[in-house]
């Protein structure tokens, strides 16, 4: 059982920064997931907790204890990586013992944790096949194995599922979410796939350029984004982006691009806002719903629908501004047709136009 | 930042100890003896090295010595004849292995054995074939032309392109198989887009094949230069440098005069005129290859 | 394979004219110089199957008419270099005593110095691997000298460790150059699971690195074979009189003959010369063209 706790950190190559100075606190027993887009710097960051690549300031703590230059076997740390990385000239049984045996642990204990892994993982039948011998689900189980043999106290996932196909990775998603509930260890998670980030994290840290943008629970991540970049991040079909100013209507804030209107007033501000600023409003498809006779339906043109399955994604003109909505199967949207909908402002986002953090 | 290096230094101690082979090597070996070579060429040494300075006297005296100017020629004409015979014929095998030919296998062995042979060898064996008194010219003569000459090995004039062909016949196989492999790995869609657009097979061949091919083609005649530079054992063994001196080249010029002439400085001041010439022409070349595109580890 | 799309349409239809005078001129091109390749090997075979007799009234291409072997013999057992008559199985022992250990020696350092540049950060090692490339494409001619000085200084000059240690030297940035980019195409990951793992420097270049080398390890000793077995300059420099190397006793016999030349030994003794790479390479085959392209460029 461990938390783990960066203070101040910074890596780079060279004069390159990767991570700046980011402190970040992570809980004991806490499902973390460090979510951005390639070239985030959460991969580098996840190499530097475990040790791999060096750091160029600052400190890493687990339980208070400072291991910013420890080796990584002295860590109690076990790590799952994408491509796998099991030892290809090693049988499974050998994959899963190789750091055992370099620890010098005795010959039976090494068996019993080797087959306590192998049937919490399914993997018994294949201890003595080699990797090549292994479908891409069956060699992430083994590596996944790996680290559980460990007795670690934290685990790191670096893109784990990234290169497996569709089902697969749904159901190794839930044997992760099944694993973390029975052993209960601080688990950090590295991931570009928000289904992944929004199902399995206890919190998510949205990474961007090396800097934290956010760290949150998923709902409130996903809800109230910080800024544009974590609100078009998350989320698929992508949020609409509308870009505006908020006047003054009397008492009423109102959101206005061109003769595009939204009544802001029940819009949670977190600052005081006052009228007459720039704004971008940012509208998830799903919060625009189907009017049933609402009295503050507006009216919209569809020009194109996206059938999705169990939903249709539409899109549609209102006063010169297109947005994309979700309509059911059952609700009569047709293109070229009009379709009324309503706007829940206070699901919808508002960020600065210039810093683009949230209002 | 002392702190810094001496704990990254710590971290990975044990690769730097295992590196200290190659890094002495690279120091002294190379670099040093190097270093060393560039040293007596400033020197008046002769039997044994002196560590004089006599300054370019010894560049003066090598530029004026005929054989080492005849040795420059030399290489000159054989580095160009080489080199062009050699990438032409063995583009040329490749490009017509390539036309799905049978016994495919049995022709890429038969054109590439020569390389896997030594110099002294190939220097030999040429040496007998061209012999007038042993080789073409002698079956000939019984054969009845009595008036047909080939006697490049020991005439002046031709010698050089006596050496030509044997070291053609040892390193064109080398090309055939760099292009080859090269040929093989073109993507089947551009041979297939370019029948469609009805382009003729040489011209796929001269305006997009080839052109795709320039990291093999750079590194064959980087191959044959190399070669070319170091060309020692195979005229040593077929002609000696002769008739007299129709035949020298710089290697062969260096190492008579380190060990049969005792003339140690004027060898090192030719071989420092090698060495820069070589570096000069290789360090682009291998900036270029190796470190341009560097691997992850850098 | 292209040619493979190329020819699935000729096969199924009946060539053209034009198309036959195509593949008659392939096969013709490829043939004459099939036959010039041939040539040299041909030659030696005929001769050295040849009596003296034969050599000197026949001629050079024309098939012996009485078998014999007594020219291979006599250039195995007692073909003479100045006055030591002893053959060339000398001159082949001397070249395994210097095979073996700089093929070993040199492919160990060269798989050391690959894993240690490829997966180590170590300041200063690109600038050094940079240096010994640049190295081996300067001519020995630079080397030589300083370093027959060294071995003279050390003692150990034209002995067995001097030219085991030359071929060591001189092989290294070949070597090195083979492992460190088959190395760069590994999984850095691996690297990293060995660490976390516990593993240190040898422990991941003994458990993992090595088992997983086979492949460039047979391409490393086609070429250090190769290339060491044909070698004349270094043997002949370094190797000193007792250990002088086949090819330099080749050169010995053929060239410094005094009266008639024995052509028929000479060429057995040509042959010989040649089987071990020659062997080489017809049994490597495809691996030998491996090994040029991977020393040369990269990946």
């Amino acid at each position: 059982m461990s938390s783990v706790s960066l203070q101040n950190l910074e890596i780079s190559y060279g004069n390159v920064a990767i991570v700046k100075s980011l402190d970040l606190t992570i809980q004991d027993g806490e499902f973390l997931v460090l979510l951005g887009p390639s070239g985030c710097g959460k991969s580098t960051l996840l190499s530097a907790i475990g040790g791999l690549v060096d750091v160029s300031g600052g400190r890493i703590l687990f339980n208070d204890k400072d291991v910013t230059w420890a080796d990584p076997k002295d860590r109690g740390i076990g790590m799952v990586f994408q491509s796998y990385a099991l030892y290809p000239t090693m049988s499974v049984e050998r994959n899963l013992s190789f750091g055992l045996r370099i620890a010098g642990i005795d010959r039976a204990t090494i068996d019993k944790k080797v087959k306590w892994a192998a049937e919490l993982l399914q993997i018994t039948h294949l201890l003595d096949r080699k990797p090549s011998a292994l479908s891409g689900g069956q060699r992430q189980r083994v590596a996944i194995g790996r680290a559980l043999v460990r007795d670690a106290d934290i685990f790191l996932f670096d893109e784990p599922l990234s290169n497996l196909d569709a089902k697969l990775r749904a159901e190794l998603r839930l044997e992760i979410k099944k694993l973390h509930k029975t052993l209960k260890s601080t688990m950090i998670y590295v991931t570009h796939d928000q289904i992944e980030a929004l199902t399995l994290a206890d919190r998510i840290a949205v990474m961007k350029d090396g800097i934290i943008q956010q760290l949150d629970t998923p709902l409130n991540v996903y809800n109230k984004p910080a800024n544009e970049f974590v609100g078009s991040f998350l989320g698929s079909p992508a949020m609409n982006k509308v870009e505006g100013q908020l006047v003054a209507d009397g008492d009423r804030l109102v959101f206005t691009a061109g003769d595009f209107r939204l009544d802001a007033s029940h819009y949670p501000f977190a600052q005081k806002v006052e009228g007459g600023r720039k704004a971008v409003l940012g509208l998830r498809p799903e919060h625009i719903l189907p009017a049933k006779g609402d009295a503050q339906a507006i009216e919209g043109k569809v020009s194109l629908i996206e059938p999705m399955g169990s939903s249709i994604l539409a899109w549609s003109n209102f006063d010169g501004v297109s947005l994309s909505h979700l309509v059911g199967q059952d609700d009569g949207c047709e293109a070229d047709r009009t379709f009324p909908v309503t706007i829940d402002v206070q699901k919808a986002s508002f960020f600065d136009v210039e810093t683009g953090w949230r209002l | 930042m002392g702190a810094e290096l001496s704990r990254h230094v710590k971290r990975n101690l044990v690769a730097y100890i295992a590196l200290l082979p190659m890094a002495i090597v690279v120091i002294f070996a190379y670099l040093g003896t190097m270093a060393w070579s560039v040293r007596l060429s400033f020197s008046s040494s002769k039997l044994l090295p002196r560590y004089d300075f006599v300054g370019a006297d010894q560049y003066l005296t090598l530029f004026d010595t005929p054989r080492w100017l005849t040795s420059l020629g030399n290489l000159a004409v054989i580095a160009f004849f080489f080199l062009l015979i050699c990438f032409l014929l063995g583009t040329l095998l490749a490009i017509f292995i390539d036309q799905n030919v049978r016994a495919e296998s049995l022709f890429r062995t038969v054109f590439l054995y020569p390389y896997a042979m030594s110099f002294v060898v190939a220097g030999l064996i040429w040496q007998w074939i061209l012999n007038p008194d042993l080789g073409i010219q002698h079956t000939m003569h019984g054969f009845g032309f009595t008036d047909f000459v080939l006697d490049w090995v020991v005439n002046s004039e031709m010698v050089l392109y006596a050496v030509i062909l044997a070291t053609v016949w040892h390193g064109a196989g080398l090309v055939m198989a760099l292009i080859l492999a090269g040929l093989r790995g073109v993507d089947t869609e551009i041979w297939r887009a370019t029948r469609i657009d009805g382009i003729p097979a040489w011209r796929v061949y001269v305006s997009i094949v080839l052109p795709m091919l320039r990291p093999m083609i750079i590194t064959s005649l980087v191959l044959l230069s190399i070669s070319i530079v170091k060309m020692y054992d195979v005229v040593v063994a077929m002609t000696n440098g002769g008739p007299g001196t129709a035949s020298e080249v710089p290697a062969k010029f260096i190492m008579d005069n380190l060990f049969e002439r005792a003339n140690i400085g004027l060898a090192t001041a030719a071989s420092t005129v090698m060495l820069v010439t070589v570096l000069l022409v290789m360090a682009p070349v291998i900036y270029s290859q190796y470190f341009r595109k560097s691997g992850r580890a850098s | 394979m292209m040619s493979q799309a190329k020819s699935a349409n000729a096969s199924k239809r009946p060539l053209t004219y034009q198309e036959v005078w195509g593949r008659i001129g392939i096969y013709t091109f490829l043939g004459l110089l099939a036959l010039f390749f041939l040539l040299p090997l041909y030659v030696m075979l005929v001769t050295s199957f040849k009596s003296m007799d034969e050599v000197r009234l026949g001629l050079i291409f024309s098939l012996p008419q009485h078998f014999s072997l007594d020219a291979w013999v006599k250039a195995w057992t007692s073909a003479c270099t100045g006055l030591d008559c002893t053959g060339l199985q000398v001159g082949f022992g001397n070249s395994v005593k210097i095979l073996v250990p700089s093929v070993v020696f040199s492919i160990l350092f060269g798989a050391l110095n690959g894993y240690a540049l490829s997966f180590w950060k170590v300041k200063g090692a690109n600038v050094l691997f940079a240096c010994l490339l640049l190295g081996s494409f300067v001519p020995y001619q630079v080397f030589i000298y300083p370093l027959v000085r060294f071995y003279a200084q050390t003692g150990i000059y034209g002995s067995l460790p001097a030219i085991v240690i030359t071929h060591i030297i001189f092989g290294m940035p070949v070597m090195t150059l083979l492992f460190r980019n088959y190395y760069s195409g590994l999984p850095v990951e691996l690297f990293k699971a060995a660490r976390i793992d516990g593993a240190g420097f040898w422990k991941i270049f003994i458990s993992i690195v090595l088992p997983m080398s086979v492949p460039i390890a047979i391409v490393a000793v086609i070429m250090q074979v190769t290339a060491i077995w044909n070698d004349f300059l270094l043997g002949l420099v370094f190797a000193g009189r007792d250990n002088l190397p086949m090819t330099v006793q080749l050169n010995n016999i053929v060239n410094t003959t005094t009266g008639e030349r024995a052509y028929n030994v000479n060429m057995a003794a040509t042959v010989l010369t040649s089987l071990v790479p020659l062997t080489v390479y017809l049994v490597s085959g495809r691996w030998f063209v491996r090994g040029i392209a991977s020393g040369a460029v990269k990946g």
